[in-house]
């Protein structure tokens, strides 16, 4: 019993990372239609900076809450200017190509992203300090959850209920909703496309970055390459809740972070990846549109 | 390119002014702050120049600033992975700043002149065909190939040329040429479903791993030789295929791409984990191919290094693998051009272009997406083959997910759909990494960033593709000038309509000047 709560503790952390993640990608998906294969670079940056952070800071005196909650904004920030700027690079003159070029483009920014990192920094595993202060009230907690999965726990909450505020309250989110409804008469009623696309790209960066510093506590070290198989992760949660659908990314990374830690438990973590992979399969088979996704008819 | 409607596009003979010449404002993709508008009114003058060279200085200072705040946290304070400290490698900023400056002004330069191409292009395709002697882009050589016995002769030359390799060069430039005949296959391979077919397969390596593993197992527990494992390895990578593409074919574009990406970890992981293929310490000494099992190191490599004919530490099990994958390239290119122009192979264009219009005319969805997908999968296993002899050691960790996006990134750079484009971009981005190897730290640094240029620059890849399309000519049908018979079908099935795939105007149309034929033009 005890280890059956402690998966579903587990599962629901590596969802919330997940989710976090996959909503950059759903995000930018639903406004344009791309698989940013640079999302997972964003998020790794992310890491970086809130180390880098962390200890600059740390080595001014900055300590406990202040310090996190600094180099966490410090991160957000930095990431959102690495999603914009981005956008404006790789994917802005491309648009009205085929499919396939920004595809290509966003393979092509991710291994670059990759190596600048590991050029500027380091090809080294580096290990990332616990930035979380223990919380007294969590001490009676320890059998159950660590307080870096309460944390980040709530912090997904806490950025989850920010976005779903920002899409449904603001102008700005209204007019993204418009914009991946139909972006065609989203423009002729005056909708400024590009600011949106900016903000997109912004926004899933910045919720990348929480993921990023989060991780970094969470898994304690990190590499130039975490990236890619969160990316990947993460692409497949959208894709398994329905590309383009903000609740059916937090569903399917859920549903993405319980299987894998089950998996990890009842089986063999060597084959936590291949149940992954394996449910997406079977999931898209299944409802080829994901979990939360609608079927769209074609009409001739 | 949505800037380009908002840019007044000079007349081409007027805008020669140098790298500053042309309006401001156009593609500005890396100024953070507001784009420097300050729109010079009198265009022309001297004034107006200087202005406008100022207006490009101050994007290129305001990116560099941009870039230097960007980059500052990574390049600037560097985490010592030894003390735990961080260094502070200011000098680093400078460097970085000019790049950014220097590199803003190339860009910008760039990307305006793209934007007066497309402009001068979009106005040709609405003007109707191009007069004689102005060809669309790419035309001049291209089109010099296309005149047979040109091609004939360029074709032997290049057969000779490959035949004649592994006599007057070094083992490593054999080794180097091998890979990139490989990626050759692959990309050829690949070309079929996602060029042709219009599947995004992101998996690919799963079928490379069966093949190279179907033979090094084959070989190491039954010591089964390379060439019944060839067909073997083919085989079990296209019932893979049929395998996979059963359920998953009716899943659309970008699902199509995640799961194929997921099916190729899967293999991946099993093939880690799995205990008869060794796990990731993978599988050694496979055995090379033979010749009627012939010694061929032992026995024929004194005769023929002692008349000179090859290097002394040829390996020539090595140069037999370089003239079965020759051979391999040259039946794939030969298939797939016969492919594309077979029944099939149309089938699968026009299910790429409109599925539902392609059901209506009754051609098997499933079915033909299914051949696609299988056929494609039958040359990565036939490549794998041919791999794991080359290598004679083979692992799991040859086969991930940048495997995949290499080939891919071949297809796509070379050309979707064009056999010369692929072969080319398969040699470009085999060979490019041998080349920068005295960048060895820069390497993928550089290559990522080709990636995204040529993406920017030439989306259409480096040989596009161009389809066998009717061109209307009408002196053919003696009735002079543009005027297009209705009495007459065979000139209506050739109007420059299908010509516009890849916006490529047909060449060498001779003197339409009255603009396109239309039916209400005639009479």
């Amino acid at each position: 019993m005890e280890l059956f709560l402690n998966l579903c503790v587990s599962g629901l952390t590596k969802g919330s990372i997940y989710a976090l993640i996959a909503l950059g990608y759903t995000m930018v998906y639903g406004i344009i239609a791309l698989i940013n294969f640079a999302h997972g670079e964003i998020y790794m940056i992310g890491a970086f900076t809130a180390l880098i952070f962390s200890m600059v800071l740390g080595a001014f005196g900055l300590s406990g809450w202040g310090l996190l909650f600094a180099s966490g904004t410090l991160a957000v920030v930095y990431c959102a200017m690495y999603g914009w700027t981005l956008e404006k690079v790789a994917y802005k003159p491309l648009r009205g190509q085929s499919r396939l070029a920004p595809l290509i483009s966003a393979i092509g920014m991710s291994i670059f992203l990759q190596n600048y990192v590991q050029l500027v920094q380091t090809p080294n595993v580096l290990s990332f300090p616990d930035l979380i202060p223990d919380i007294a009230i969590l001490a009676g907690m320890r059998g159950v959850a660590s307080k870096t999965q309460f944390a980040i726990l709530a912090a997904t909450a806490v950025s989850m209920v920010a976005l779903t505020l920002f899409i449904k309250k603001t102008r700005i989110g209204m007019a993204m909703r418009a914009v991946s409804q139909d972006p065609t008469m989203a423009r002729l009623s005056g909708v400024n496309i590009d600011k949106v696309i900016s903000t997109t790209f912004i926004i899933g960066s910045m919720l990348a970055a929480v993921g990023g510093l989060l991780v970094g506590n969470y898994g304690r070290q990190m590499d130039f390459f975490i990236g890619f198989l969160a990316g990947m992760k993460a692409f497949t949660a959208a894709v398994l809740g329905g590309i383009g659908s903000i609740p059916g990314a937090v569903v399917g990374a859920l549903v993405l972070g319980f299987a894998e830690s089950f998996a990890a438990g009842y089986v063999s973590s060597d084959y936590e990846d291949v149940v992954a992979f394996v449910l997406l399969i079977a999931i898209l088979t299944l409802r080829p549109d994901g979990i939360m996704g609608s079927a769209t008819t074609q009409k001739v | 390119m949505t800037t380009v409607q908002t840019e007044t596009a000079p007349p081409p003979a007027s805008g020669s002014g140098g790298p500053s010449s042309g309006g401001p404002g156009g593609g500005v993709p890396e100024s953070p702050g507001p784009d420097p508008a300050g729109a010079p009114e009198g265009r022309g003058g001297a004034a107006g120049h200087l202005a406008r060279a100022l207006a490009e200085f101050r994007a290129a200072l305001l990116s560099a600033a941009w870039f230097s705040v960007l980059a500052l946290p990574l390049v600037c304070f560097r985490v010592n992975a030894v003390s735990g400290g961080i260094d502070y490698l200011w000098a680093r900023l400078p460097r970085l700043a000019a790049l950014a400056f220097c590199a803003t002004l190339a860009w910008r330069f760039l990307l305006r002149r793209l934007g007066f191409s497309r402009v001068r292009s979009a106005v040709a395709e609405t003007a109707g065909p191009p007069p004689e002697g102005a060809r669309g882009p790419g035309g001049s050589w291209l089109t010099l190939l296309d005149r047979a016995p040109a091609k004939r002769l360029l074709l032997a030359g290049a057969a000779l040329l490959l035949l004649s390799v592994p006599f007057w060069t070094t083992p490593y430039v054999v080794t180097i040429l091998i890979t990139a005949l490989i990626y050759i296959t692959l990309g050829l391979g690949l070309n079929i479903v996602v060029g042709v077919a219009g599947l995004l397969n992101l998996g690919y390596a799963a079928f490379f791993a069966v093949g190279a593993y179907t033979f090094a197992l084959l070989n190491q527990n039954f010591g089964m030789g390379f060439w019944i494992c060839l067909p073997l390895g083919a085989l079990s990578a296209t019932l893979l295929g049929l395998l996979l593409g059963l359920p998953i074919l009716r899943l659309s574009g970008d699902y199509l791409a995640i799961v194929t990406l997921g099916f190729a970890e899967i293999i991946r992981l099993v093939l880690v984990n799995v205990g008869f293929t060794n796990g990731p310490r993978g599988i050694r000494n496979i055995q090379p191919p033979t010749l009627f099992g012939a010694d061929l190191n032992g026995a024929v490599k004194p005769l023929l290094v002692g008349h000179g004919l090859v290097h002394k530490d040829m390996d020539l099990n090595k140069v037999l693998v370089y003239f079965i994958i020759l051979a391999i390239v040259a039946l794939t290119v030969v298939c797939v051009y016969r492919l594309e122009n077979s029944r099939l192979g149309r089938a699968w264009l026009a299910l790429r272009e409109d599925e539902v219009a392609c059901q209506a005319m009754g051609i098997n969805r499933v079915r033909t997406k299914l051949a696609a997908f299988a056929l494609g999968s039958t040359w990565a296993g036939l490549a794998g083959v041919v791999f794991a002899a080359q290598i004679s050691f083979i692992n799991p960790q040859s086969f991930t997910f940048m495997l995949s996006v290499m080939v891919l990134s071949i297809v796509v750079l070379g050309g979707m759909g064009s056999i010369p484009g692929v072969m080319i971009g398969a040699a470009v981005l085999i060979l490019l990494p041998e080349y920068l190897r005295e960048y060895s730290d820069y390497r993928m640094l550089i290559f990522g960033l080709i990636m995204v240029l040529m993406m920017v620059f030439r989306p259409q890849g480096i040989i596009p593709s161009t389809r066998r399309v009717y061109i209307y000519r009408p002196e053919e049908h003696g009735d002079g000038g543009a005027r297009p018979s209705t009495r007459n079908p065979d000139a209506l099935d050739a109007g420059p309509g299908g010509a516009g795939q890849d916006g490529q105007a047909p060449a060498g149309v001779p003197g339409t000047a009255g603009g396109p034929p239309s039916p209400r033009g005639a009479r």
